[in-house]
Parts: C-alpha cells; structure tokens; sequence
C-alpha cells in the first residue's frame, strides 16, 4: 500500500513539474505589444528573434525593435511584398505565407522545413527551399530539398526547379537524384539557384520564360544577388565546410570574406558593401556582418537570424 | 516435437497465474508496461519531432550536422539489443535490466539543453538515448511474456503495442502543441519530456511487480547457453523466418514516397501518411493478437506478410486516387498489428524462461538487421527498375517466402 501511496505522489510531482514549467514559460514569453512591420521603411532590417518572431530594427540602432509581425521561420521582403516561411503542426511539413501590402494573399503547403526564402526587387516574385532531413523513418544521414517560386502578380507557381529544362556545361543534364536550393532574383526573367547531383553543385542561370537551367560555376551554393546586380555572395564548400565568397558575375573574380567560420546561411547584402548572415554566437542564431570585398571582421548585430534589409 | 513439450510446460506454469486472473483478462503487469511504453514513447516521439527544428532554428546550426548527428548507431543498438537481454537473464532481473534502460534515457532529455550548442554533446545524448532503447526492449518484452498465461499472449503484446503506437502517435502533438504555445521554446519540450520519461520510469519502479520465474540456474544462463538457445530448431526456425521476411520488407519511408507518387496525391499529405499506418496498428492490435491467440500467432504472423504483398502490389499497380492509398495505408497498419507483437508471443513460446529476454532479443536483432539489409536492397532494385516493378518484385518474394516458411513448417 505504502509503494502505491508513494509511487502516485512521486508521479503527481513529476505532472504538476510539467504543467508548472510550461504555465511559467508562457507566463515570461508574455510580449508587450509593439507596432506593426512597415515594409517601407527604408534603412531598416527584417529578422526572425529566436522565439520566431519576425522583427523591424532600423540599421543604426538595431537594439531597438521598432516593429513586429509574423511568427516564421525565415524571412524576407521587398517592395511591400512579404515572404514567411514556417514550419505547421505536423512534422516535416511547411508553408510559404506572403503577404501583400500588410495584409496575408497565399499559402502554400511545402513538403518540409523551412530552409531558405527570397523576394525579388520589385516584390513580384518569391522563391523558397524547403528540405527533409533527420527523420527516424528517413534514409539515415540523407536529406533532400525543394525549390519553388511563386508568382505574386499572376498567381502562377513554380512548384519545384525540378519541372525545368536543365543543362550542365552545355549538355542536357536529365539525371534523377538533382536537389536545387537558394534561389535569388536577378529581374523579373532571370534568377539563379543551386543544383546538387552525384556529389557535385553548380550555380544555375534559370529563364522564366523558357522554363531552362543552365550552369555557370561549380562549387556555389546558396548564391545572393548583390543590389548593383553584378555580384553573387553565396557559400563555396571545402570537405565539410563552407565559407561565404563573393564572385563577380560580369569578370569571373572571386574572393572569400573575412569570415571564416563555418557559414549555413543564404547570406543578404545589407547593401553593396555589406554582408549579413547568421551563425551560431554560442547560445544560439544571431545575426553578423562582415564587408563584401573581403577586409575587415565580423561583427554580430543583433541575436537571431534571416535577415532581410529593406 | 519440440514445441509441443515446451507449449505443454509454458501452459502447465501459465496455470498458476491463471487462477489470479479471470478468463482472458490482461494481467495487471501488462497493462502497466503499455503503460511505461505510452508515456515512454510520447516523451521520446517528441524529441525525434523537434530535434531538427532544434539543430537549425533554435541553435543555428546547419543541416550538414544532420547527417553526422544520424546514421552512427544502427549496429549498435543491435548489440546493446542482446546485451540487455542477456543482462536480464544473468542477472535474472529483467524489471532492473529495464529501469536502467528507461532511466538513461529519461535522462538524456536534461542533457540536450545542457549541451547547448555543442553538437558532440547533443549526439552523446542522442547516442545514449537509443543505448537505452536498445537495453530495454528485450527485458520488457520478457516481462510481458512471463506475466500472461501462454494462450492470452496474442492480446497481451496486443495491448501493449496498441499502448506503445498511441505513445508514438501523441508525442509530435505534445511537442508541437507547446511550440505553437510557445514559439521557439525548445528547452519546454525537453523539460516536459524529461518528465514524462521520469513518469514511465516512476510507473514501472512502483507498478510494475517483477514477474516470479524459478531461480534461474547460473550453468544455464551462460553466454554459451544464450546461443545455443538461438540455435535449438523451433528458435532457428522463427529466426530465420523472421529475417527472411525482413528481407524482403521495404522500409517505410519508401512505401509512403512510393505510395504518394503513385496514386497521385498532393506532397503536402507525405507527412501525414506515416499516421495512417500508425493509426491503424493502434486499432487493429488489441483485436488482431487476440486472434493470434486462436488462429495461431505463426500462421497470423505468415499471414501478415501476406497483407504487406498486397500493400506492395497496390502501390505496383499504380491506380491512382485517394481509394487505393488508404487501402495501402490500412494493410500496413494491419500487417504491424498481425506482426510485430504476434512475433515476440510467438517467440516467447519456444525460448525458455530463464533465457527469455536473450532469445527475444537474437528474433528481434535478426528481424532488425534483415531490415536494414532489405532497405538496401529495394534501393538497389529501384534505381535499376524503377519504384513499381521493385514493388511488384517484392511482393512477390514475399508471397513465395511465406509459402516456403509455411511448407518447410508443415513438414517438421
């Protein structure tokens, strides 16, 4: 009798822990509520704070939060339209939520976690990468991504890269095991991406129109198209690492950053001399900044990740 | 010959704890171990949930770490499997065998805040986590056959695993129900999991009564004894049905990526697939083991994979529609609910008592390890084929497997 007396009273314990600790976490997340985005609010930047909440900081005092809206994962806008990429109640599946204007104007279901999303200058367009990765049920150690793009004037979708042409160093390229991720807009015509397959990455040069992928460079991953659109910042892999390069898209030149950290981001350009990205500061994601041409050190702005200048 | 005299000796012990138990009641110490399996699980599924979001949005970290983090263990696991059970023979206290393995685990759900940020320490925690899943199972599956009266063995693993699948199925919901609640909030996950996994340990110190078996003699409980055990026929036999038909398993994943192509469905219900089979076994246990119990648990374990060819030839076939794939989804929840505990009654039959544990423990890592090898397998076949005739070609390996298994059991 005395074992079940105790056994019952060691395991209320253990429940009203439980229900104690999450009551007094909800408790402290209580947010004071702040105004909402203003996606016109030039010299300012977006990012996602490490509850997942997506933020406004202007760029001189990026202590200050002078604005609040979605709750997402990665984050990006441009020209008033919004993209928000999020994970849902079910695992490994995601959606793509863009905003127009302030106000929500589709949500598409991906299969997968959020990886990366883009918006092009002029807001017309948004391109995401979700990928599956880590699950028990999953080929161990193996992952896979999706790359699509949605666009917001016309409604059409481009469900996935894989639907396009594709082409490596001027040959048809139809082999099955492609994955492509990072996409980033050059204009309303052209964007570019990366392919993987057979161990191997390349940058692709896509075309709207013909619905064609060609490669340019191997060993670019996750390219950013600078805002004078001459310049990709993107990740170049040695073994297991990657560190950020900018390569010059018109000569060719191509140099590493003063970071030399080992970098998972599809890094932004705060502007044509500055590079954003975020990396891990020892307790979590925070957001860092280093000069495109190569000089000088990182520095960390601000705790959290995926920015997005606006 | 064999199996009559150890069915007439299991049924000549199983009278004495049957005059505790009324007709065809689960034993008490069952339903407290599906109970540990129901928390246990929960807390487990919850962190199999979250820990990729953890690694990338909660700490930064890329998923380039992933692969490192997965994939390290399988063999493993499949050692430690026959440690444990041999542990709980020797020492012949399989309930201490299985605390311990809860408890590392429970405990490695504090540790993964504590790592921080530091991957080698997440994935010792990870690590030990499925060392205690490894050491556990074959002491727990013991427990079970050793409490229930040999012709209710069929329902017993039933309610367990219906227990065990429910745990499953509720932990993602639990972790993602709190992070809606509180967004980015890994550490609340964890805690709460930790709690939950001290619940199942708590449960199983205090409710769960070691079942009685005679002193075990120590000759009999040697190393040499464990194998020899594995290789008397009627244990051989199950063993290497078992792993014959685990070859010829598609591994999960595969069926749901197959089954979703297939028949035409939208990517967005892939996640949902793996539910539908999860569901299904859930239901379909309890009823399906207590058939077990009278149509017999080796015909109905046959008879499962008779259900997986079909499954194999739907996906074959290639018709699309909603129609079709939840008839896939509801022959792989029954070939679960007629397999995976009508396995382990079935085995507990032909192992002797004081070698229990180990002999659940060699049928569980032989299926294991075929399965392993069988995914490989069907890897090889799809990339040379195509997905539908890999199925097609599977279902009917397995068909000829089992009529194979069933003609060389009829003639022994």
């Amino acid at each position: 009798m005395n074992r079940v007396v105790t056994g019952v009273a060691l395991i209320a314990l253990f429940v009203a822990g439980g229900i104690g600790y999450v009551g007094w976490r909800a408790n402290a997340a209580d947010n004071p509520t702040t105004s909402p985005l203003d996606l016109g609010r030039a010299g300012t930047l977006l990012y996602v704070d490490r509850a997942g909440t997506v933020r406004q900081v202007s760029r001189d005092r990026p202590d200050q939060v002078i604005g609040a809206g979605p709750t997402c994962h990665r984050v990006y806008a441009a020209a008033g339209t919004l993209g928000c990429l999020r994970t849902t109640g079910v695992p490994m599946s995601g959606e793509l939520d863009v905003y127009r204007d302030g106000g929500l104007t589709k949500t598409l279901q991906v299969w997968g976690d959020p990886s990366r999303v883009r918006v092009s200058q002029d807001g017309r367009f948004v391109g995401w990468t979700v990928f599956r990765a880590g699950d028990s049920y999953m080929r161990q150690g193996a992952f896979s991504t999706t790359a699509g793009m949605f666009d917001v004037n016309s409604g059409t979708q481009y469900g996935s890269l894989e639907d396009f042409t594709t082409s490596v160093n001027g040959k048809p390229y139809g082999e099955p095991d492609v994955n492509f991720w990072g996409v980033t807009f050059l204009n309303d015509e052209v964007f570019y991406a990366t392919m993987a397959s057979k161990g191997k990455t390349w940058l692709m040069r896509g075309d709207f129109a013909s619905r064609r992928l060609t490669s340019q460079k191997e060993n670019v991953e996750c390219p950013s198209i600078s805002p004078d659109q001459k310049r990709i910042v993107y990740k170049f892999r040695t073994g297991d690492q990657w560190r950020l390069h900018v390569l010059d898209l018109t000569t060719g030149a191509d140099h590493p950053l003063a970071e030399s950290a080992h970098i998972d981001d599809q890094a932004a350009w705060l502007d044509d001399k500055t590079i954003a990205y975020s990396k891990n500061d020892g307790e979590g994601p925070a957001i860092f900044t280093v000069p495109a041409d190569g000089t000088g050190t990182p520095q960390r702005l601000l705790a959290g990740s995926s920015p997005a200048p606006l | 010959m064999y199996l009559s005299t150890m069915r007439a000796g299991d049924t000549a012990r199983a009278g004495t704890a049957g005059q505790r138990l009324r007709h065809g009641r689960v034993p008490g110490t069952v339903v407290a171990l599906g109970i540990v399996s129901f928390v246990t699980d929960a807390s487990a599924e919850m962190i199999t949930a979250v820990l990729p979001m953890y690694l990338i949005y909660g700490l930064g970290l890329g998923y380039l770490q992933l692969g490192a983090l997965d994939g390290l263990y399988t063999g493993a696991t499949a050692l430690l499997r026959l440690a444990g059970g041999y542990a709980a023979d020797r020492l012949n206290r399989p309930k201490a065998v299985a605390i311990a393995g809860y408890g590392v685990s429970a405990l490695t759900r504090l540790g993964l805040p504590v790592a921080g940020g530091s991957l080698a320490g997440i994935s010792t925690c990870v690590a030990i986590d499925r060392a205690g899943k490894g050491v556990r199972t074959a002491p727990r599956d013991a427990m079970i056959t050793l409490a229930t009266p040999a012709k209710n063995l069929g329902r017993a693993f039933g309610v367990h695993r219906a227990l065990d699948t429910a745990g499953a199925l509720l932990g993602p919901l639990i972790a993602f129900g709190l992070l809606s609640l509180l967004p980015g909030d890994y550490n609340a996950v964890f805690m709460v999991s930790f709690c939950l996994g001290t619940i199942g340990v708590l449960v199983l110190v205090f409710f769960v009564r070691q079942p009685h078996r005679e002193a075990a003699r120590r000759a009999a409980t040697s190393l040499k004894a464990g194998v020899r055990v594995a290789l008397r026929p009627g244990v051989r036999s199950l063993v290497v049905a078992a792993a014959l038909l685990g070859l010829m398993t598609v591994g999960d994943m595969f069926l749901y990526v197959a089954l979703q192509r297939q028949a035409d469905l939208p990517t967005a219900v892939l996640p949902l697939l793996p539910l539908g089979t999860a569901g299904t076994f859930m239901l379909a246990a309890i009823p399906l083991g207590r058939f077990a119990d009278r149509f017999g648990r080796w015909r109905m374990f046959l008879a499962a994979h008779v259900l997986l060819a079909g499954a194999y030839l739907l996906v074959a076939g290639g018709i699309k529609g909603w129609v079709v794939a939840g008839a896939v989804l509801l022959l792989h929840g029954l070939f679960y609910a007629a397999s995976d505990g009508v396995l382990m009654a079935s085995a507990g039959l032909m192992v002797p008592a004081e070698l229990r544990a180990t002999g659940l423990a060699v049928v569980q890592t032989a299926q294991a390890l075929a399965r392993a090898v069988g995914a490989v397998g069907f890897g090889v076949a799809t990339a040379a084929a195509g997905a539908r005739p890999a199925f097609g070609a599977f279902a009917v390996l397995l068909v000829v497997g089992v009529l194979l298994i069933a003609r060389t059991r009829g003639r022994s």
